[in-house]
């Protein structure tokens, strides 16, 4: 068998191992308010300030349960065509813990709201399809400070009780890369949804990611370690190289590794064991009796389908089709719900005589450098849709030259200036007038007579030499191809 | 079946409740006497019910997601045996 | 001032407020006199007396005589979170725990009028059936010095009983409203789940517990639960049903209504009187018109068991809160988990720590099915049993309890005999039933004795008016000597 350069393999010897990932992906649902409570989820606000009576558990406190946060599950169940359960169970998982003021926490075990689907990732090599094992909806726990008080934890609830999505897939992945592109796909999807924003500095998106090691072509899945609530796509990646590294080289020292759960260090890079904690595990599952079964009709699913919007894999074969992009270039625009919706209002704002392809290159080429180098989301950007299409129009119209464009688009960043604006005001306008070009190039050739006789005797890189002084003599504002068109004719 | 005392002590570790020998002891004779009584149920077949989950012959009522509650921190860690005005405090964690 | 104030029924007292012969402060500061004179029963845990006061005065300036208890004090058992006034559960876990916020009953009682005498003496989070495992002591039952008054709404039964209060809620788990009503020659109804909101009650056992009316008599009774049954928004087990005006409707005339006797109930070594006194209450539901039918409950003798795995499995999780951070009594501790274990182990007493072992182990790995699962297993049949037996009758006619009142300290040491007090009460909350405890008769040394009717899910007026008319059939007399004022 061809070894394939992007399998992601660890080699020791004559032995060749591979990797088994799962991830548990909580994923923070988008709402105003709490799954069980009325408080609010807002990011960022004062500690214990979005904290009612429900979320810090207070005697005879009971939870009812958000409708919102119901459909933003199904929602995502759709999205990640999974099969809805039109009757799930809450439970709670007992166990204590600082910030988690009720002693359990209301999740769903047995019984989730969504059951199996799949996801598609993009990979450099193909498509490959990851399974989804389960979604369940769950409370997430408040926040445990141990950096301020040096004698004390502090506790902090603001964020008890916001509805958390805790979707599992199956031990489908096989690398660092491919959790890479698997979390970027499905926060992709989620903000189409709009049922996570997929904020992962805020922690919108933290995962327990499943790791095990095995021979390459065995069948049989190797010991697994969990190492709990990774909160970015690098840790994670890094978390699973060392992870990986160090079962094999347990194996190779045939010893044995143990299940159980593990932290990843950020500050060393590495993960360790978290046993303390492991030996009290018995988190003793029970339905809760302050809840109901939650029971869903099939009508109330249906309409939920029809608000679900076009998704990244449909909507990628759609810019492929209609538009003639690439496939890598739709995979690009697509993979972020703004991104998508930037390029489509460009598309529209270009009107009947557009250059799709041109269109293309300046989103992803010019704007992306801005954005990265600035830091900002394409939400955020300089630049509209808007201008950006009049750009590109007057590249396509050729008002002005693609060199100067870039010079119009660097002054239109500063407030979101009009293009054609910018070109009337600084009198950037191309000159494609061929009398007007006519008479500078005889000048040109006038004032270089031996480089013109040089040329015509067969040295013909000098074209470029004349090339060069029109545009210099123009200031750059000669159309380079009827530049091009009356050099020819002339020298 | 008899609950002895590893037992005993394996739960008042899961239930966070301290047990010195002597209270694990009488933990252990009550529960014991109580759990013969319990184990009267092992008397029925029970292979093929379905077990209750609610005698509350209703289905679950959805809340709209509007924002009610409003900062009341005060009240909330009013009654916290220590606090410092913004957080509850609790002794150190060791993680 | 009318001396006999509070030896009149409720229904009286509202009667004599709105009619001008008697003030809200009239009526409030007798109850309160009687109150001080009483501290021997220790009914209360928290007074809240002057306040009370206050407010009579301020509804006697301003009276609303439209409302359904117009300045009528009433105390409460402690399980109830009243704003601002320190809730403890009986339990020292809670000793310095002053709620922010109103439980959805007594809030609804408040809104009809009613005024806060204080706060009632009760097992320790409800886990009991004698009032001795309350922090706060014993309650000493008025029938006679030295008699537990039953349990958990021990204080709530003996206040009632004792004319400390003309009317009060306690609730009901296991048949702590029943048990103790039976215990104290009164009348104590648990409505079925989700008639009364759980909001704001701390919580024993989420899907048996129910909050009820205590009373005199049946209609008093059914005044209260008129006003306490709301459809509560805040509870999601909270059932929004047609609800009557169970005291305007309660009706005398039972003739033709079909009584089941489950044969089931007539228990190894129950006392003859106990026997007795049910031969006698068929006899009585017969005189009103009531047809008697032999009925089977087959699982019955399972109910006891099951309960003792379900309540204490949900009240372990339910207690996991009390754990020194939020609220409540905290003891010092190394490190966190130190903290934690030395607050539950100071903060809880015995039995309540013996139900969150009994409810850890029965969910732990490993158990969840032997028990727990079992356990709701049990439970479905035993609800069937009643399913199947309301197909032919309207109601069911049972003891309330296998003995009269014992002393106080007789059933300490032994929690399964202790148990056994609710084995005709339990299986009603097992299958979330409606059913009153009504006293019918006295035992040789002149303890009252209680018989028990449920009813069908929602028809608290069914067994409303049964007892009604069987009330006026019985004509029982409580024996009170007031042995404990001086």
């Amino acid at each position: 068998m061809a070894k394939d350069k992007s399998e992601y393999l660890i080699e020791r010897y004559n032995n060749v191992y591979e990797v088994v990932i799962g991830l548990e992906v909580h994923a923070q649902v988008t709402s105003n308010s709490k799954l069980f409570s009325s408080s609010s989820t807002k990011f960022g606000a004062e500690p214990n300030t979005q904290v009612s009576l429900v979320d810090a558990a207070f005697p005879g406190m009971l939870p009812v349960i958000n409708e919102f946060c119901v459909k933003q599950a199904i929602k995502t169940g759709i999205g990640l065509r999974a099969q809805i359960n039109k009757r799930s169970v809450f439970d709670r998982k007992n166990y204590f813990y600082a910030d988690l003021p009720q002693g359990y926490q209301i999740s769903q075990f047995k019984y989730p709201i969504v059951g199996e689907g799949k996801v598609v990732l993009d990979m450099p090599n193909g498509q490959k399809e990851v399974g989804i094992e389960r979604l369940h909806l769950e409370q997430d726990a408040g926040k445990s400070i141990h950096d301020i008080d040096p004698q004390n934890t502090l506790v902090d609830l603001n964020r008890s009780g916001v509805a958390l999505m805790e979707i599992v897939s199956k031990p489908d992945l096989r690398s660092p890369n491919e959790v890479s592109a698997y979390i970027k796909k499905l926060r992709s999807i989620m903000r189409y949804l709009g049922t996570c924003d997929g904020n992962m500095q805020e922690g919108s998106i933290r995962a327990d990611v499943n790791v095990s090691v095995r021979l390459k072509d065995s069948k049989e899945l190797g010991t697994r370690c969990e190492i709990k609530n990774v909160n970015s796509i690098k840790f994670m990646q890094m978390a699973i190289d060392y992870e990986a590294n160090r079962q094999v080289d347990l194996i190779e020292e045939g010893k044995s590794i143990d299940q159980e759960t593990r932290l990843f260090d950020t500050k060393k890079n590495e993960t360790r064991s978290m046993r303390s904690k492991e030996d009290a595990h018995d988190y003793r599952y029970f339905p809760d009796p302050d809840l109901l079964p939650l029971e869903v009709t099939d009508e109330f699913i249906d309409n939920l389908k029809k608000d679900i919007p076009e998704l990244p894999d449909d909507k990628k074969k759609r810019f492929i089709d209609e538009f003639k992009v690439s496939t890598y270039e739709a995979t690009i625009l697509v993979s972020d719900i703004d991104t998508a919706k930037y390029f489509e209002e460009v598309v529209a704002k270009m009107g009947k005589n557009k250059d799709i392809k041109l269109a293309v290159n300046w989103i992803t080429g010019e704007l992306f450098a801005v954005l990265n180098n600035k830091n900002l989301e394409i939400s955020q950007s300089p630049i509209s849709a808007k201008n950006l299409a009049k750009l590109v129009n007057l590249i396509k119209n050729g008002t002005i030259s693609g060199k100067i464009a870039k010079t119009i688009f660097e002054l239109m960043m500063d407030g979101d200036k009009d293009p054609q604006i910018i070109v009337e005001e600084k009198g950037l306008k191309q000159e494609s007038d061929p009398k007007a070009l006519e008479t500078l190039i005889d000048k040109i050739i006038d004032d270089n007579r031996d480089k013109a006789i040089e040329y015509k005797n067969g040295k013909e890189k000098l074209f470029g030499f004349f090339v060069g002084q029109a545009m210099k003599v123009s200031g750059g504002k000669a159309n380079p191809q009827l530049i091009n068109e009356i050099l020819k004719k002339k020298l | 079946m008899t609950i002895d005392l590893k037992t005993i002590k394996h739960i008042s570790k899961l239930s966070r409740i301290s047990v010195d020998e002597q209270k694990a002891q009488k933990l252990a004779g009550d529960l014991n006497s109580i759990f013969e009584f319990i184990e009267k149920l092992n008397e029925l077949k029970t292979d093929n019910v379905e077990p209750l989950t609610s005698v509350a012959e209703t289905t679950l009522k959805f809340r709209s997601d509007e924002i009610k509650s409003e900062n009341i921190r005060e009240q909330i860690i009013k009654n916290s045996p220590e606090d410092n005005e913004d957080f509850f405090v609790v002794p150190k964690v060791v993680e | 001032m009318m001396s006999n104030i509070t030896t009149q029924s409720l229904t009286s007292l509202v009667d004599n407020i709105k009619n001008k012969e008697l003030s809200s402060e009239e009526v409030t500061k007798a109850f309160i006199e009687r109150s001080e004179k009483s501290k021997e029963l220790n009914s209360y845990i928290s007074e809240d007396f002057s306040n009370a006061i206050d407010k009579a005065k301020k509804f006697d300036q301003n009276p609303n005589f439209d409302l359904k208890l117009p300045g009528i004090p009433i105390a409460v058992k402690d399980l109830f979170c009243t704003e601002n006034v320190r809730t403890t559960a009986g339990s020292k876990i809670l000793e310095n725990f002053v709620p922010t916020y109103e439980s959805t009953v007594t809030q609804n009682i408040w809104n009809e009028g009613a005024i806060l005498l204080g706060k009632l003496n009760c097992d320790e989070f409800a886990m009991g059936s004698s009032n001795e495992t309350s922090y706060y002591g014993n309650v000493q039952n008025p029938i006679d010095k030295g008699l537990v008054p039953g349990g958990s709404s021990g204080g709530s039964a003996a206040a009632v009983s004792g004319q400390l209060t003309p009317i009060t809620i306690g609730t009901d788990t296991g048949g702590s409203i029943r048990q103790p009503a039976s215990f104290t020659g009164t009348v104590g109804l648990k409505p079925t789940y989700g008639s009364c909101s759980r909001y704001g009650i701390v919580a024993f056992a989420s899907s048996l517990d129910q909050a009820g009316p205590m009373a005199q008599n049946v209609k008093d009774c059914a005044l209260l639960q008129e006003v306490i049954s709301t459809y509560d928004k805040k509870d999601s087990t909270s059932i929004d049903f047609k609800r009557n005006q169970y005291s305007k409707e309660l009706n005398k005339d039972i003739k033709g209504k079909k009584i089941g006797i489950p044969k089931e109930y007539r228990v190894d070594g129950m006392p003859k009187e106990i026997e007795d006194l049910w031969q006698k209450g068929i006899q009585y539901a017969k005189d009103c018109g009531a047809e008697i039918i032999d009925i089977s409950l087959p699982n019955t003798s399972y109910a006891l068991p099951t309960y003792y795995i379900v309540a204490p499995a949900e009240a372990s999780s339910n207690l996991a809160r009390y754990d020194g951070v939020k609220y409540g009594f905290r003891a010092k501790g190394e490190n966190l988990i130190d903290m934690y274990e030395k607050t539950r182990s100071e903060g809880f007493g015995a039995e309540v720590q013996r139900r969150i072992m009994i409810g850890t182990y029965v969910l732990s790995s490993g158990y969840y099915d032997a028990y727990y699962l079992k356990a709701q297993k049990v439970r479905k049949l035993i609800k069937n049993d009643f399913d199947e037996a309301y197909k032919q009758i309207d109601a069911i006619l049972t003891p309330s309890t296998p003995s009269s009142a014992f002393k106080i300290g007789e059933k300490k040491d032994d929690p399964v005999s202790m148990y056994l007090n609710d084995v005709f009460t339990v299986p009603v909350n097992l299958a979330g039933l409606p059913a009153i405890s009504i006293p019918a008769g006295h035992d040789t040394a002149g303890y009252p004795l209680g018989l028990q009717i449920i009813g069908k899910a929602f028809k608290e007026q069914e067994i409303l008016d049964v007892a009604y008319a069987m009330e006026e059939k019985i004509g029982f007399k409580n024996k009170i000597t007031d042995w404990w004022i001086k």
